[in-house]
């Protein structure tokens, strides 16, 4: 039973270390805003978030030593899952910055940030509950 | 932490936009800045921006990697009781783009405004995180 929940709880955390990773990637894109040749990046989450979870925890695990041997690399999705944004209307200077999609996704990662900091807590809360004594209340 | 760098890059960006708003302001200051004696007027100078990576994977700050002159001609008006007229009566002027500034200071100002304000929500999302599991 408590290792289902800390299955459940490690799904969790896995997706809110994703979640901070495309946050700091959104906020790169817009601090570059005006950078000549900056190409905006953005993460694929659903593949990121099936490689971190994909075959059980393990697999998070695993993926997580090996890019902590890596200098520079600290992250849990790798390289692999960053895709550069196509620009919806070409920049002279060859930014591809999207200032409103930009802000539309930073707005929008962070309030799944938010849920996903809902569910843990949702978790723990059950977890404590599950702990308590019938005389506790 | 990751989102701990989010920090950093914004407070590049913010670093970044400020000087560019500095060289903004000094260029519209020297906007009717005449040539002095040399014949050599104020010339608009103008900030690079550069891509500076953090350390960590996808966290790409900014900085300024150099001020350039600008170094087309200055504006010349034919004023020869201006004190500063040459000998054929001509007036130098530096070459700064009065419109161009102000729609540069209008640009800085705002991407100053967007990484203040990405800086606020990972403030608020890092705070939230401190609280996990005490709700």
């Amino acid at each position: 039973m408590i290792n289902r929940l800390g299955d459940s709880l490690d799904f969790q955390s896995q997706a809110l270390m994703l979640r901070s990773e495309r946050q700091r990637l959104l906020a790169s894109n817009i601090a570059n805003a005006d950078t000549p040749g900056y190409v905006a990046r953005d993460m694929d989450f659903t593949a990121a978030l099936r490689e971190a979870t994909g075959s059980g925890p393990a697999a998070g695990q695993a993926l997580r030593a090996g890019l902590a041997g890596l200098p520079g690399q600290g992250g849990v999705a790798g390289e692999a899952h960053l895709r550069y944004a196509t620009p919806s209307q070409s920049n002279l200077d060859g930014n591809s910055v999207d200032m409103d999609r930009e802000r539309a996704s930073f707005a929008d990662n962070s309030v799944k940030y938010e849920a996903t900091l809902r569910f843990i807590n949702g978790h723990v809360r059950t977890m404590l509950d599950a702990m308590k004594s019938p005389q506790q209340g | 932490m990751s989102m701990f760098r989010i920090f950093d890059v914004s407070g590049s960006a913010v670093s970044a936009q400020s000087q560019r708003l500095n060289v903004v302001a000094s260029n519209l200051a020297n906007a009717d800045t005449v040539a002095g004696p040399d014949g050599k007027a104020y010339k608009a100078r103008h900030v690079v921006f550069q891509t500076e990576l953090m350390g960590e994977l996808g966290a790409a700050g900014v900085r300024v990697s150099s001020v350039g002159e600008d170094n087309t001609a200055g504006r010349r008006v034919h004023d020869p009781k201006h004190p500063g007229a040459d000998a054929e009566g001509y007036v130098t002027y530096s070459n700064v783009n009065t419109v161009e500034e102000m729609v540069n200071m209008i640009s800085a100002s705002r991407s100053y405004q967007n990484n203040l304000e990405v800086m606020n929500a990972a403030k608020s999302l890092l705070l939230k995180t401190l609280q996990m599991g005490q709700s």
